[in-house]
C-alpha cells in the first residue's frame, strides 16, 4: 500500500531573509535609542563639572558672572519659560481660530490653498524670521507697541520692587518680540495639529449633535472639543516644545542680557540663546563649557517632559 | 383623504397576477391605522454635486405610525431620510429641491431655520453616537441647548422620563453621572433615542437604527420603536426585510433614487402591486 508523498508538516525551519529583515528592524528601532540615550549622557557627564560645583543650586542661581566664575541658570531658565509661554498665550487662539475656520465655515475652494499657505509658515527658516524680528518687528515694537502697552498697563501693581510688568524702556528687543516671533513660528504647528485633531472627529457624532438641532458653534464647543479635547492640549504642547528649543529667531530679537528680568518687555536671554552665544568662547575643560553643557541638559530634560505630554495627551481620547 | 386607503404608487398597477403565491414573510404588524396625514412629500429631487440621488419622490407619511423605507443601498432611502430633518444641508454639495409640508409649512423652503426643524424632527442614526459625556447630561444636551427646562429639578425629572420613555432609566439609573461611552451597543443606542425623545420631537427618524446590535439590543429597539408610535411619528430606513414587516405599519420602496411602492406593510408585503417590489421583497433582486 503506497500513500502518496505529501510534504511534511511539523519541524519549523529557519527562513533566512524573513530572520535578516526581522534583525535589521530591530537594528532601526535601537539606533533611535543609543542616539537619544547617548546625547543625554554626554551632555551629563559634560555638565557634571557645573553641576558639581554649584550643585542642584545651579538651577536656581540667579547670578551669571563670568568673571567671578558664578553660573547660575534660573535667568535663563526663566527666560525660556517666560518666552515660551507667552508665545502660547498668543499663538494658541489664533491657531485654533484658524483650525476652527479651515475645517467649518471656510469654503471648499480656498481649504487646500489655506492649508498650504500655513505648512509654509511652518517653512520659513528661523534665521529668516530672525532677521525679519530684529530689522522689522523690533523697531516697530519700540515705536508703537510698547510705549502703548507702558502707558496703558501702568495701573497693574509690580510683584514686589524688582517686576514691573509693562513698565519698561522701549528698546525694542526683549521677551515680548522674542514671544511674538515665537508665536508665528509655532502658529503652523498649532493650526495644522488642531485641524487634523479636528477632522478626525468622527462625522457621526457632529451629526448627532447637528440631529439634537446644535448650532454650529453649540455642535463644536459641546460636543466637539469635549470629545477631542486631551488631543487638543496636546496639540499646544507640541507648539511649545518647539518655542522652548527655539534659538537662532530668538537671540536675534530677545537682548541677550543673562539676568532676572524685571519686566515682560526686558532684554533677556533664554538656555538655547545663552548657549548658541556664548559656546564659541567656551574651552574645553573649563568651567564655562561645562555649564552650558549642563544648561543644555536642563532644556533637554524640559523639552523632552513636554514633549513626553504631548505624545500622551494627542493619544489619548482618540475617538473610536 | 384617508392614509391607509390611498395608493402611493408612482407607476400605474400594471402588475399581472401571479399564479403561485409566492412566501410571504410573516408579518406581525397590524394593519396601518388610518391616521392623518403629518408629512406630505412633494416633487422631491435631490442631488449631490452633478449626481441625482432622488427623483421626483411623492409620498406622505401618517402620524403615529411607523414608516419604514426599504431598498438597496444606494436607493436614496437614507437620502430621503436625511432630507426630512434638513441634514443635507451640512453637506455643502447636497441640493434638495420640492416641499415637505409638515403642518401646513413647507419645511425644505430656504427660509426656514434647519435648526428648528431638527429640534421637531429628532433622529437616529446607524450607529449609536452617544456624546462625549455623562448619560445625564447626554439626555440634558438638547433640553440645555434648546433652553426648555426651567429648574434644576424639572431637568432631573425629563432626564427621568425620557430614559423611561427609551426603556433604559432602570439600567442606568444608578449611574447617570458615568459616561455614557461606557453602556453597551444597545443601551447606547437606546441612549440616543432618549436623548432625541428629551426634546419632545414630533418625528424621529431612524437611519438602519440595529444595524450596529445584536439581536437581543435590536428586540429591544423594536419594541421600543412600537411603543413610541403612540406619541410620535416614526420613519425608518432598514435593510432587514424581517425588520420593516415587524415594525412598521407603512412601508415605501426605492429603488435607484425613484419611489416604486407605498402602502400598507401587510399589502407591500404579501400582495405588492409591482413585480419589482415583489422580487425585491423575496430576495430575487438584481
Amino acid at each position: 500500500m503506497s500513500t502518496p508523498a505529501t510534504p511534511a508538516i511539523g519541524a519549523r525551519k529557519i527562513h533566512p531573509a524573513d530572520t535578516t529583515f526581522r534583525l535589521s528592524l530591530h537594528a532601526a528601532g535601537a539606533v533611535v535609542v543609543i542616539v537619544l540615550l547617548s546625547i543625554l549622557a554626554i551632555m551629563f557627564m559634560g555638565g557634571k563639572l557645573a553641576f558639581d560645583t554649584f550643585g542642584l543650586g545651579f538651577i536656581w542661581g540667579t547670578e551669571w558672572n563670568p568673571v567671578t566664575q558664578i553660573y547660575g541658570a534660573l535667568p535663563a531658565i526663566t527666560g525660556t519659560l517666560v518666552t515660551a509661554i507667552l508665545a502660547l498665550c498668543i499663538a494658541w487662539p489664533i491657531g485654533f481660530g484658524i483650525a476652527f475656520f479651515l475645517t467649518e465655515t471656510c469654503p471648499e475652494k480656498l481649504r487646500t490653498p489655506l492649508g498650504v499657505a500655513i505648512e509654509l509658515l511652518a517653512a520659513v527658516p528661523s534665521i529668516v524670521y530672525g532677521m525679519w524680528g530684529f530689522f522689522v518687528l523690533a523697531p516697530f515694537m519700540s515705536e508703537y507697541v510698547q510705549p502703548w502697552l507702558t502707558s496703558t498697563f501702568l495701573w497693574i501693581p509690580p510683584i514686589g520692587d524688582s517686576f514691573f510688568w509693562f513698565t519698561a524702556p522701549p528698546i525694542g528687543v526683549g521677551m515680548l518680540t522674542a514671544a511674538l516671533i515665537l508665536a508665528v513660528m509655532i502658529l503652523p504647528f498649532i493650526a495644522a495639529t488642531t485641524r487634523d485633531v479636528l477632522l478626525s472627529t468622527p462625522q457621526l457624532l457632529k451629526d448627532g449633535a447637528y440631529a439634537m438641532g446644535a448650532t454650529r458653534w453649540e455642535a463644536l464647543t459641546g460636543v466637539v472639543i469635549p470629545a477631542v479635547r486631551g488631543s487638543l492640549f496636546g496639540a499646544v504642547f507640541l507648539g511649545l516644545g518647539r518655542a522652548l528649543g527655539e534659538t537662532m529667531a530668538v537671540v536675534f530679537v530677545i537682548g541677550n542680557a543673562i539676568r532676572m528680568p524685571d519686566s515682560l518687555m526686558a532684554p533677556s536671554a533664554t538656555i538655547a540663546s545663552v548657549v548658541a552665544n556664548n559656546f564659541p568662547e567656551a574651552e574645553p575643560g573649563t568651567l564655562d563649557l561645562a555649564v552650558l553643557l549642563a544648561l543644555g541638559f536642563i532644556l533637554f530634560v524640559v523639552s523632552f517632559g513636554v514633549l513626553a505630554v504631548a505624545r500622551l495627551l494627542l493619544r489619548q481620547e482618540r475617538m473610536s | 383623504m384617508v392614509a391607509g386607503m390611498t395608493i402611493d404608487t408612482q407607476q400605474p398597477a400594471a402588475r399581472t397576477p401571479r399564479t403561485t403565491p409566492m412566501a410571504a414573510p410573516t408579518v406581525t404588524a397590524t394593519s396601518a391605522a388610518a391616521a392623518p396625514t403629518l408629512i406630505r412629500l412633494e416633487h422631491i429631487n435631490a442631488f449631490y454635486g452633478q449626481k441625482q440621488a432622488l427623483f421626483d419622490v411623492n409620498l406622505d407619511i401618517p402620524d403615529n405610525t411607523v414608516t419604514a423605507f426599504i431598498g438597496a443601498s444606494g436607493c436614496g432611502k437614507s437620502t430621503l431620510l436625511r432630507c426630512l430633518n434638513r441634514m443635507n444641508d451640512t453637506i455643502p454639495s447636497a441640493r434638495v429641491e420640492g416641499a415637505i409640508r409638515m403642518d401646513g409649512t413647507d419645511i425644505n423652503s430656504p427660509a426656514i431655520d434647519p435648526v428648528q426643524v431638527r429640534t421637531r424632527i429628532g433622529m437616529v442614526f446607524q450607529k449609536p453616537n452617544p456624546f462625549p459625556m455623562s448619560i445625564y447630561d447626554n439626555i440634558a444636551y438638547g433640553p440645555r441647548t434648546h433652553k426648555l427646562h426651567g429648574s434644576k429639578a424639572d431637568l432631573d425629572e425629563l432626564v427621568e422620563k425620557s430614559l423611561r420613555r427609551a426603556a433604559l432609566w432602570d439600567e442606568v439609573k444608578d449611574r447617570l453621572n458615568k459616561s455614557g461611552l461606557g453602556l453597551s451597543g444597545g443601551q447606547q443606542q437606546r441612549l440616543v433615542i432618549a436623548r432625541t425623545l428629551a426634546v419632545s420631537p414630533a418625528v424621529i427618524l431612524m437611519d438602519e437604527p440595529c444595524s450596529a446590535l445584536d439581536p437581543i439590543a435590536t428586540a429591544h429597539i423594536e419594541a421600543l420603536i412600537d411603543q413610541l408610535r403612540e406619541h410620535t411619528c416614526i420613519v425608518i430606513v432598514t435593510h432587514s426585510m424581517a425588520q420593516a414587516a415587524r415594525v412598521s405599519q407603512r412601508t415605501a420602496f426605492f429603488h435607484m433614487g425613484k419611489l416604486i411602492e407605498s402602502g400598507p406593510t401587510d399589502q407591500i408585503f404579501t400582495m405588492p402591486k409591482l413585480d419589482q417590489t415583489q422580487d425585491y421583497i423575496t430576495g430575487r433582486f438584481g
